[in-house]
């Protein structure tokens, strides 16, 4: 018979609360017994025991997150720099035109913006936010993203309005005997 | 003679608790370290991979540290 004995317990129990059906203290009591409790006090101690307990294999889960980026990292491979590939004629575009381009070959989307006489500027066409293509607004001077009003600025690829945080990559690009060339992608858009 | 103290399981709760407040912090500070590590890396900058890990793992340490003082708690 389970009997409550609240404050009559002997000196080696000290755990106040209901003494089990066999009458021994809490702590000579098998696990099972201990893990689920008769009072509620018992139970909320088990439950928040439990909860530090998950919290920090979960602390574990995230170094092993960490740690897969590290991996990640160490083996990915360098930047390919090419000699150039040739993406557009100088004359092919005027002034504030647009072309898009493969660099490398397979890549996704390039856009190639011809912003003076002799400049361009080439940047990855997907925006950084949840890859929409971007279109340029050179009156404005930026690149936009219709999808959620993201803005870049169009002489760095830097995110000046709306969601994106990241710059797009920027495509290096040179101009040799009247046509346009894509040299390499920068690694870093931070 | 020396006599071990032992709490009663109310006292101990107190403790668990500011323990789990503790456990709780700690996570959602390597959650941070995680995603703007993860971002980062997804932005090409990797400078900042293995210092970040270097600091998870330092959490994880305070962490377990908190675990082995619950279960000597327990004891």
């Amino acid at each position: 018979m389970i009997q409550n004995q609240r404050g009559l317990e002997g000196p080696q129990d000290l755990d106040h609360g209901t003494t089990p059906p066999d009458g021994r203290p809490i702590g000579e009591q098998p696990k099972w017994r201990r893990d689920f409790p008769i009072d509620w006090a018992q139970d909320e101690y088990v439950s928040r025991r439990e909860l530090v307990k998950f919290m920090v294999l979960t602390s574990a889960a995230m170094v092993v997150g960490q740690f897969w980026i590290v991996v990640k990292s160490a083996f990915r491979p360098p930047a390919s720099l090419s000699p150039g590939l040739p993406i557009a004629r100088v004359d092919e575009l005027s002034i504030g035109g647009a072309k898009t381009f493969t660099y490398p070959e397979g890549s996704t989307p390039r856009l190639l913006v011809r912003t003076g006489a002799a400049s361009f500027v080439a940047y990855d066409q997907l925006c950084t936010h949840l890859l929409c293509p971007v279109v340029p607004a050179f009156d404005e001077g930026r690149l936009h993203c219709p999808c959620h009003n993201g803005w870049f600025d169009l002489q760095t690829g830097r995110p000046v309005a709306g969601p994106p945080q990241r710059a797009l990559p920027r495509i290096f690009v040179e101009i040799r005997d009247g046509s346009v060339y894509a040299t390499g992608v920068e690694e870093s858009t931070t | 003679m020396i006599r071990r103290l032992r709490m009663v399981r109310a006292q101990r709760m107190t403790i668990v608790n500011a323990m789990l407040a503790f456990v709780v912090l700690i996570v959602i500070l390597q959650l941070w370290l995680l995603t703007a590590t993860m971002n980062a890396y997804l932005g090409g900058d990797t400078a900042t991979v293995v210092p970040a890990a270097v600091g998870s793992l330092v959490c994880l340490g305070l962490n377990a540290g908190l675990l082995w003082y619950l279960f000597r708690l327990e004891k």
